[in-house]
């Protein structure tokens, strides 16, 4: 039986979780291939409707990791993102989004090894989960099943 | 204890003062609705124009929208939510306060209209009210209710019923806060699993239009362009898809956490009767639990998201 493969978004600051996937990657860190990065200048920059059109668009799950706090490179951004992924998560959880669904985690770009096992991690989480049906747009019936 | 008429009178002396002394341009309160049970938005600029205020209790309209529209000296006649909301403005640097002067008037809470209609379908002709009871009346009928009965839902939990904190004047008798929210059913709803929790929201906005009432009805959208109106990126479709709507309202509530007074004014303008304010209120409880904020209270306050404590917790974030 094949395994489920979730498709997850990834919203990484340029500045930490970027670097250590980047450090992950040229340390011969093995991780899943489960997620596509952006790339953000900082977490602050996150602005929720992202997270709810890569559900939206279909993402199986949605990742978003950034600099510990007090580490941000632009001195708070961290901080006031922290706040709203707290409203977030709640907001989101108490509508009916599946726990594990939406991850959260702060990665400084020397921890390649954090990198590699919160990456597993996530995708283990989604995973579990099973695909999005709940949270993603009816594709349009344009027949391209049968055409692909 | 004051009646309405009084009150109507002291907003009108109240307002006509104001224009005279050239401390406001224009005063926006109230007047009669061309049926019965409404009220209208009265923009009084003359002294004539100022006979027309009126109180009552079908003045549910947030009138506080109206202020980041006017550049020039305004005078806001509001209950306890309106001024809340009027203050948030300014704490956002939407209103000048010095451009701002509050006519705050003591508020026993606003009826449901809907409720009313909904329980009395003969048409009326005539609604009349005192203190304690509603009277309708209509083609050889008349009826009373009694008005603790017929109080909107966000009006039995209000805290802010008299703005004497913050209104540049108080008209009528000071009515004591009610106690607030205890938010007992969405506590209870946070123990169900993902797909009850789904089914309840998406059963709310099942209705939804998308005519975006709600939107312009509320005292805290403001932005010049709205992200429902946005093409480049285009966030949400135009078509009557449910995610596209679900979305609006999760990011609707989303963009007025920790600044929501709870005013009702996006439940009173929805044509489909939706309770708009359960996607508010799970963000309210969250905000009042984390940072203990209850906005438009004072005029120094710094809203939540635009602010941070260093040790904020957040022990879902790994």
């Amino acid at each position: 039986m094949s395994q489920f493969e979730p498709k997850i978004v990834a919203f990484f600051c340029n500045w930490c979780t970027y670097g250590a996937a980047d450090l992950a990657g040229v340390s011969r860190l093995d991780y899943p291939p489960n997620f596509r990065v952006v790339r953000l200048p900082c977490t602050g920059r996150l602005n929720p409707k992202y997270i709810l059109e890569a559900f939206k668009l279909g993402a199986d799950g949605v990742w978003v990791s950034g600099c510990h706090p007090g580490d941000c490179h632009y001195i708070s951004g961290n901080y006031y993102a922290r706040r709203k992924f707290v409203l977030l998560h709640h907001m989101l959880e108490a509508i009916g989004l599946e726990p594990g669904r939406l991850n959260f985690s702060w990665i400084s770009s020397a921890e390649a090894t954090k990198f590699q096992e919160v990456a597993k991690d996530v995708v283990e989480k989604v995973r579990a989960c099973g695909p999005n049906i709940n949270f993603r747009k009816a594709e349009l019936e344009l027949g391209l099943s049968e055409v692909a | 204890m004051m009646s309405l008429e009084e009150i109507s009178q002291k907003i009108q002396a109240s307002a006509k003062r104001l224009l005279a002394e050239g401390r406001a341009e224009v005063v926006i309160g109230y007047r009669r609705g061309t049926t019965p049970l409404t009220v209208a938005p009265h923009f009084a600029r003359t002294a004539e124009d100022c006979d027309q205020l009126v109180w009552s209790s079908f003045a549910k309209i947030n009138l506080a929208t109206y202020l980041p529209k006017y550049p020039g000296k305004v005078a806001l006649v509001a209950k306890g939510c309106d001024a809340r909301s009027a203050v948030g403005q300014v704490v956002e640097n939407q209103v000048l306060r010095e451009n701002l002067y509050i006519i705050g008037v003591a508020c026993n809470g606003m009826v449901d209209v809907e409720r009313i209609l909904a329980g009395e379908p003969r048409p009326a002709f005539e609604a009349t009210e005192d203190q304690a009871t509603i009277k309708l009346s209509g083609e050889g009928w008349i009826t009373s209710l009694a008005r603790e009965e017929v109080l909107r839902r966000n009006c039995r939990v209000c805290v802010s019923r008299t703005p004497s904190a913050t209104a540049d004047e108080v008209i009528g008798d000071q009515t004591e806060p009610l106690s607030a929210d205890d938010f007992a059913d969405l506590k209870e709803l946070a123990g169900r699993s993902p797909a009850d929790k789904l089914a309840y929201f998406k059963g709310l906005v099942k209705e939804c239009l998308r005519c975006y009432a709600c939107r312009n009805a509320c005292p805290l959208c403001y932005c010049p362009v709205c992200f429902v109106d946005e093409t480049r990126p285009q966030w949400l479709g135009k078509s009557q898809d449910e995610m596209d709507t679900f979305t609006f309202h999760v990011l609707r509530a989303f963009h007025c956490a920790g600044r929501c007074t709870s005013c009702g004014a996006c439940e009173t303008a929805c044509p489909m009767d939706i309770k708009l304010r359960e996607f508010n209120r799970v963000l309210e409880s969250e905000v009042q639990k984390d940072w203990q904020y209850t906005p438009g209270l004072t005029w120094d306050q710094k809203p939540p998201l635009t602010t941070y404590r260093p040790d904020d917790e957040a022990e879902f974030i790994k």
